[in-house]
């Protein structure tokens, strides 16, 4: 049953065309045919590179966006879409069923992404980068799981599982409807997943590949994504103010700073408390045990409330109001009773406990570090011959 | 202490590491390994960071230092030599190791001893084999001095290699490891070591690493994943016996054959509620049954510095002696390697009677015998001789 669900091997290294399995697109692969990234495509995943020269050979210069008041559509389109990345909506494409209405439409779509991107790099400010990536990246998640399943236009789900090898370097093969992803990129991605449904034993594994459904595997790569577009923003040079944008990009800059957490990390946190505020950051979603613990962690250590809610902002489900009335509560504010930081033991079970060397020996993730500090005034009591 | 013992044991060593030199095969990228050793008179210190330019110092790190056990990485390292934080970690090979002490088989009573270290008494007779009488007989020295040491087991070995199997099936049929990948060695004292060079494997950290030793060893199943679900569950959703992985391992050890399977479902969808617990008891004895008995803490490890193949194992006296055939491999005799032909005078104690090398020794009540060299070495490794 397996053998005849696994590629040959001459499919899986690409050595040459194999009748009848191809297009298969590998990185650096001279026998694999490009795939033509049509105008729809452009749309749906404009951070790709083949999108990125979509404004100049339309032919349009970008200070025109800044005057022209046809253009001032697209300009107005740009800055909801990266206000709506950061309220946490995702941003509505005008895009039906990954097909656009007709030209326009398309246009739009490209255009707002490419303008957002220099309105963003305009504004310099890091949160909005990661709140565009991280919106920007659910918006394409959808649409891939859309063309990775689509089983009567082969060159769909080729696109897709393109995309994903570009930007997650993960090859996903699909054979008849089924998804499979090699066996280490599945536990390097799946990582940061902490529902049991994400651990190896609860996959279906065989032959060194794990068999997914195409929203599981588009939902494993997703934070490759997000990587993908903030390095994309990052790695764009930043233009010169474009006369006509400069309210709006003095209007992100305040939304930015409003929305920046004062809070910041210190470093001498224990890896299970590093790693969830990570896992927050990025945009995943942290279990309620993982944020029980993350806020009792950092309220023991004195942190104020008011510093602590905006870790929560990226998570999924981010509800501003219970986010505060929650951490009142274990802060013991309503009730008296404050509530301590689970153990080391009661995290492992859970799966939040990420524990390196450092760790040894303490119980709780509260005495991380003290116990290299006490180590370390014997050692310098001693090296002062006491 | 024990000084005449250590020179003893040292010359065998040696004597080993001088004869066999060639045979030792040369790790692969071996300027990219960490290398460690202990010696007999370190008090367990381990000499750790060496880094090895080429097979001329492998041999003279081998035969010169006369150490006791001889450890290899499992990690690449740019700067082997350097303190763990600079090496710059570059991979590491997947390990495992095996151990029947981990397997608490009901035999261990007969084959475990309690050895006193000072006096070198040894004793059986706590009937769960783990704990033996609160004072030396011999010397009334305390439990705290009681060393519990192993002698040779068929039944336990065999149980080992059935854990080797059912590992190396995981490995090749689900996880995609081709058999040459695949290095297995006896431990050189009561289990088995796998070596497991599969490139893509190479990379993966400590987190990926212990979702893999879970998988293997069954470890965090949810009922869903087998096919019982709390709402509803679908007749068609349970794991089959024909099925791969483990859906077809579990539903052979749960439910033991087709018929058996579709009444114990009919039963378990009838009352989903009281099913879904039924179910979970029916999971977690079946991994206790077919999960594989590894250890996870030396497969999660990437920088682990692991006992290297073919040297010699203190605690015997025997070889991490390679497996190619895993069934017909008999550790009592081919990982005899210490010298045969000599004989050595100690006094030894030991209530039960064990095979090694082809021949049958014990029991000895404080006795004073005359052993081939091989046979004294084990029992001072293991404790239970002293040089006359
Ligand atoms: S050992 Fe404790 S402190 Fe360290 S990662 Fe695990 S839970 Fe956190
Ligand atoms: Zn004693
Ligand atoms: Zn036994």
């Amino acid at each position: 049953m397996v053998d005849t669900l696994l590629p040959t091997p001459e499919w899986r290294s690409c050595n040459g065309p194999v009748s009848g399995r191809g297009p298969f697109i590998y990185a650096g692969c001279q026998s694999c045919i490009m795939l033509h990234v049509g105008k729809d495509e452009k749309a749906k995943y404009p951070f790709l590179p083949e999108a990125g020269k979509f404004l100049q050979d339309q032919g349009f210069s970008l200070a025109e966006f800044g005057t022209d008041p046809v253009l001032k559509v697209i300009v107005d389109k740009a800055y909801e879409r990266i206000m709506a990345a950061t309220r946490g909506s995702v941003y509505r494409s005008a895009l039906v069923g990954g097909k656009a209405t007709g030209d326009h439409t398309l246009n739009m779509e490209i255009f707002s992404f490419l303008i957002a991107i220099v309105l963003i790099k305009l504004a310099n400010h890091n949160t909005l980068v990661q709140r565009f990536a991280l919106n920007e990246s659910r918006r394409a998640e959808a649409f891939l799981t859309g063309d990775l399943s689509d089983t009567q236009d082969r060159s769909r789900s080729d696109m897709a599982r393109r995309i994903i090898h570009d930007v997650s370097g993960t090859q996903v093969v699909q054979s008849n409807h089924r998804y499979l992803i090699p066996v280490a990129d599945y536990l390097i991605h799946s990582k940061s997943f902490h529902e049991r449904e994400w651990k190896l034993v609860n996959r279906e594994v065989d032959g060194g590949y794990i068999i997914l459904k195409p929203d599981k595997a588009v939902r494993l790569v997703r934070h490759t994504l997000v990587t993908y577009i903030t390095s994309r923003i990052n790695k764009s040079p930043v233009p010169e103010m474009i006369p006509g944008f400069e309210v709006m990009v003095a209007q992100l800059v305040a939304e930015a700073e409003r929305l920046t957490p004062k809070y910041v990390v210190t470093g001498v946190n224990p890896p299970c408390v590093e790693h969830a505020i990570k896992v927050l950051e990025g945009g995943e979603n942290l279990p309620h045990s993982g944020r029980f613990m993350l806020a009792t962690f950092l309220l023991s250590r004195g942190k104020p409330i008011a510093e602590i809610a905006p870790l929560f902002r990226n998570a999924p489900d981010y509800n501003e109001r219970i986010t505060m009335y929650q951490l009142k509560h274990l802060a013991g504010e309503k009730t008296g009773t404050k509530y301590m930081c689970p153990s080391c033991n009661k995290l492992r079970i859970q799966g939040l406990c990420f524990a390196t060397e450092e760790c040894d020996g303490i119980t709780n993730p509260l005495q991380f570090g003290r116990r290299r500090m006490a180590a370390g005034d014997v050692a310098a009591q001693e090296a002062a011959g006491r | 202490m024990k000084e005449r013992e250590n020179e003893f044991l040292k010359s065998l060593f040696k004597k080993y590491y001088f004869d066999y030199i060639d045979k030792i095969p040369v790790p692969d990228a071996l300027y990219e390994r960490e290398f460690g050793y202990q010696k007999f008179d370190g008090v367990g210190a381990m000499i750790r960071h060496i880094q090895i330019a080429d097979a001329g110092e492998f041999k003279a790190f081998l035969m010169g230092n006369a150490p006791s056990d001889v450890y290899c990485s499992n990690g690449y390292y740019s700067f082997p030599a350097l303190p763990l934080k600079e090496k710059d970690w570059q991979g590491a090979d997947l390990i495992f190791d095996i151990d029947a002490k981990d397997l608490e088989l009901p035999c261990r009573k007969k084959h475990v001893l309690g050895v006193c270290e000072p006096c070198c008494r040894s004793m059986t007779g706590n009937p769960d084999g783990t704990t033996t009488a609160a004072v030396c007989d011999g010397c009334g020295g305390s439990e705290s001095k009681m060393r519990k040491k192993s002698l040779p087991c068929k039944p336990c070995m065999q149980a080992a290699k059935k854990q080797v199997r059912g590992l190396v099936d995981i490995l090749c049929r689900d996880l995609g490891v081709s058999p040459g990948e695949i290095k297995t060695y006896f431990s050189g004292n009561e289990g088995f070591h796998l070596h497991v060079a599969h490139d893509a494997f190479r990379v993966l950290g400590r987190q990926e690493r212990s979702d893999l030793a879970d998988y293997i060893m069954l470890k965090g199943l949810v009922p869903e994943t087998m096919g019982m679900s709390k709402i509803r569950p679908d007749k068609n959703g349970f794991a089959d016996l024909h099925e791969g992985g483990w859906r077809g391992r579990f539903a052979k050890a749960a439910f033991g054959s087709k018929t058996k399977r579709a009444s114990i479902i009919s039963g378990l969808v009838k009352s989903p509620d009281a099913g879904y617990v039924e179910f979970q008891k029916m999971m977690d004895d079946a991994a206790a049954r077919i999960g594989i008995q590894i250890d996870p803490g030396v497969s999660m490890d990437v920088h682990r510095i692991f006992r290297m193949p073919f040297t010699l194992n203190s605690k015997s006296g025997m070889q991490k002696a390679p497996c190619p055939d895993v069934d017909a491999f008999d550790p009592y005799t081919a990982a005899v390697v210490l010298d045969s032909d000599s004989v050595a005078h100690v006094v030894a104690d030991c209530p039960v009677r064990f095979g090694l090398g082809g021949r049958r020794f014990g029991p000895y009540k404080a006795e004073t015998v005359e052993l081939p060299a091989y046979a004294a070495a084990y029992m001072i490794c293991k404790g239970f001789a002293r040089m006359a």
